[in-house]
């Protein structure tokens, strides 16, 4: 025992764990009984970024928010009485309007093929460079970029948002943040407002939503939409990727070891260190430690450590640390797109040259023009005309007094044209068929039109006569032929006719 | 020494414990920001207690002061439905019989609403595709006992079959057998007659004796052809459709009971326009006249 902690625990009168042993009377900061069970969220104010990505990620989000705030205004001249919008999901009428095509309900595969493509692609690129989806397109994203660059506009940059936060409530700093909140709701209000016109007549809703007399269900999602912007966008922003969006843990799986991820690279970054003046680059690291790609990190992760679950891999600390490593004269792309192998391999200075021709990128590229060329062959099929019989079942047939054998179909006409057209039915394939259509007059060689874009059903009898229902097997198989009066064209369909 | 246990070698991290097939889930903590979601879907949870029907109580429920009834809420949509069909409706009412097939849109309109009304009200009977059964006529077909018009089918629509309306359509054939009106004999003859007209006779002297019963019982309605009389409901006996068979225990059976089914009215249980509705439903089933 030394002199000096003798006199410590006389003086002080404290406790001996021991002889000569000082008990120190604390507790563990961060003490495993008293850690907190859920987590406060810490602030992330990302720096402003210049540079190739950060570009590339403003011309983007000009892209996809031009697309999605104009498309609704685009017009297409489909004739008279019909709706006059490029692009609606007009769910009234079960159609869905895309220029020179319109979906109707029963045809949504076409919807379904898009969907797979989308998602091929999607698997596509992820495999080659990682997280893009989230890095550049995602809506979350998009909005979020959007809201980070209007706080900026009103708060300044990073410091002088951190500041800002520190410093009491003062009118200037009331103005500067009820400012920013106004416009990330006005923001979310047009956001919302361009969905709801997807829906209905941009231009007449655009009139109705100010004028008061749009339809209850506009308003609702329009303010759902607007609160849910400035909610995710505004206020929530990295929480949504890490906390509520499952597409990271799905993700994680569709990368492997040669593709190119947003990565430290560490063989060169390290050991890291502050550089001093005239210090030599020899046995040490590129990387100075500025924490450049920190600050900027719109995740508020550190990208040095590795892959991260948190990383949306956006490559904005690419671009934070190129312009450092230019400044201090080293070689850019410290942070780069790089693959787990290389990164590997590079620590014993081999390069592993890159793969992209891989199992997964070659099926995920051959499976899209597969899929492409079924839809385009699907489409290329499609008429302007579909006919579908529906063949009575109850009553299978009917026996008429003179012993006839009538059978009763329901006649489906869908006119895809934007204008009117007259059909008339035939059936061939049975011997002097009676054909009689309901609310037709019998004599009659009846015409049915059909309405521009619409839909008509009609009911047709068709009857033998004994001497030659006898002559049949319980079923026989005919044609229902359609011929459009105004060019001629027939189209027919097989059904069957039965007998006791 | 527990704690150790609790530790994942690869991340450092504490975990819950708990194993499934060797993989262990790391403990992390929630987002406070979650934990106030949940409270807010308590506070949510009993604003619908106060607002909407939510509590059973010994006797009935809490009802909320919204007052909210689904039941109320179906009723209302019924309403709005049926206002939506008003244009159509007053159409209808105006509309004569025969003029309705002349427009497409009102045809449809009672083709729908008639099909839904013969579901509800004639379907039992007649089955769901009007088919029918035995005892219940087909629909579908060109005989008509009462006649096959659109007016004919919508007057019996209107006053039914031996019905308690004072206006039903109405016929009695006599209960030969039941009443002793024939010896079983002489019901057999008028039978095999009777079977004679479609061609299906075994017995020649059978039909020539039937022949005399049936001139002086049966031709009052049934016309010295057999050919029946849509005035009094009475079948053609000389077509292929035999409302009760067409064997000839079945044609036996009729003369011995008479048969005599009935259908009820339906004048002031449906209103005029579902009745016309059915009128054209029906009509339309390929049979009409």
């Amino acid at each position: 025992m030394t002199a000096t902690s003798e006199t410590l625990l006389k003086h002080a009168n404290l406790n001996e764990a021991a002889p000569g042993v000082i008990r120190h009377d604390v507790e563990a900061v961060n003490d495993r009984e008293s850690r907190p069970l859920y987590e406060s969220r810490k602030k992330v104010y990302p720096k402003r970024v210049y540079g190739t990505f950060r570009n590339v990620k403003w011309a983007l989000m000009a892209v996809t928010l031009g697309i999605y705030y104009g498309l609704p205004w685009l017009r297409w001249n489909r004739g008279p009485d019909q709706p006059d919008q490029a692009f609606l999901l007009d769910l009234a009428h079960q159609r869905l309007y895309f220029g020179p095509l319109d979906i109707w309900a029963q045809e949504f595969y076409y919807i379904t093929g898009i969907l797979i493509i989308s998602a091929l692609g999607l698997f596509l690129v992820t495999s080659v460079a990682g997280r893009v989806w989230c890095g550049y397109a995602c809506p979350q994203t998009i909005w979020t970029d959007l809201m980070i660059a209007v706080e900026r506009f009103w708060q300044g940059d990073r410091n002088s948002r951190m500041r800002l936060d520190k410093a009491p409530w003062t009118m200037e700093k009331l103005f500067k943040k009820i400012a920013t909140h106004l416009t990330w709701l006005l923001i979310g209000i047009a956001t919302g407002g361009a969905l709801v016109f997807y829906f209905r007549d941009a231009p007449t809703l655009a009139g109705e939503l100010v004028a008061g007399n749009a339809p209850f269900i506009a308003y609702l999602f329009l303010f759902l939409f607007a609160f849910t912007t400035y909610l995710l966008g505004g206020i929530a922003r990295e929480q949504v990727c890490i906390y509520m969006c499952p597409w990271p843990r799905i993700q994680g799986a569709m990368f492997d070891s040669d593709s190119l991820l947003v990565s430290y690279r560490s063989y060169r970054g390290e050991p890291r260190g502050a550089h001093k003046k005239g210090q030599s680059w020899e046995n040490r690291g590129d990387c100075i430690d500025c924490k450049q790609c920190v600050v900027v990190c719109p995740m508020g992760i550190d990208i040095r450590q590795g892959p991260q679950l948190e990383c949306i891999q956006c490559a904005l600390c690419i671009d934070a640390c190129d312009a450092i490593m230019t400044k201090i004269g080293r070689p850019k792309r410290l942070i780069a797109y790089e693959t787990f192998r290389n990164i590997e391999s590079s620590k014993d200075g081999r390069r592993s040259p890159l793969r992209l021709v891989r199992p997964r990128t070659v099926l995920y590229a051959a499976l899209i023009p597969v899929i492409l060329a079924i839809m385009l062959f699907g489409l290329s099929q499609r008429n302007d005309l579909q006919l579908t019989i529906l063949r009575d079942r109850n009553p299978l047939y009917v026996k008429l007094s003179d012993g006839a054998i009538r059978n009763g179909y329901t006649v489906k006409l869908l006119n895809k044209q934007y204008e009117t057209r007259q059909f008339k039915l035939n059936v061939s394939g049975l011997r002097n068929p009676t054909m009689t259509i309901v609310g037709f007059k019998k004599a009659t060689d009846p015409v049915i039109e059909v309405k521009p874009s619409n839909l008509r059903s009609v009911r047709l009898y068709v009857s033998l006569d004994k001497s030659a229902v006898d002559k049949l097997t319980p079923e026989t198989e005919f044609m229902i032929q359609v011929r459009d009066l105004k060019n001629g064209s027939v189209m027919e369909h097989p059904t069957t006719f039965r007998r006791p | 020494m527990d704690d150790h246990k609790n530790i994942d070698e690869a991340t450092g991290l504490e975990t819950t414990g708990h194993s499934w097939d060797g993989i262990r889930e790391l403990n992390q903590p929630l987002p406070k920001w979650w934990l106030y979601v949940f409270y807010a879907t308590i506070i949510w949870a009993i604003g619908y207690w106060i607002v909407y029907p939510a509590w059973p109580t010994s006797s009935d429920y809490t009802k909320g002061i919204w007052g909210y009834s689904q039941r109320a809420a179906v009723v209302d949509q019924m309403s709005m439905a049926r206002k939506a069909q008003d244009t159509y409706r007053n159409a209808l009412d105006k509309t004569a019989l025969t003029e309705i097939s002349a427009n497409p849109d009102l045809l449809n309109f009672s083709l729908a609403g008639g099909k839904a009304a013969f579901g509800d009200n004639c379907a039992p009977c007649h089955g769901r595709g009007a088919q029918g059964s035995k005892g219940y006529p087909n629909l579908n077909d060109d005989s008509w006992l009462w006649g096959g018009t659109l007016d004919d089918i919508h007057k019996t629509l209107r006053v039914g079959v031996r019905s308690t309306h004072e206006d039903t359509r109405t016929s009695d054939m006599p209960k030969f057998g039941i009443d002793k009106l024939l010896e079983p004999g002489q019901i057999n003859d008028v039978a095999e007659y009777v079977l004679s007209l479609t061609s299906r006779s075994t017995s020649p002297e059978a039909v020539e004796r039937g022949k005399a019963v049936f001139a002086e019982q049966c031709v009052a309605c049934h016309g010295e052809q057999g050919k029946g009389n849509k005035e009094l409901g009475s079948p053609n006996l000389t077509d292929g459709i035999w409302l009760y068979g067409d064997k000839k225990e079945d044609v036996v059976e009729s003369i011995r009971t008479g048969r005599g089914g009935v259908m009820p009215f339906w004048e002031n249980r449906l209103d005029p326009i579902t009745i016309k509705q059915l009128a054209v439903y029906v009509h339309s089933l390929g049979g009409g006249k």
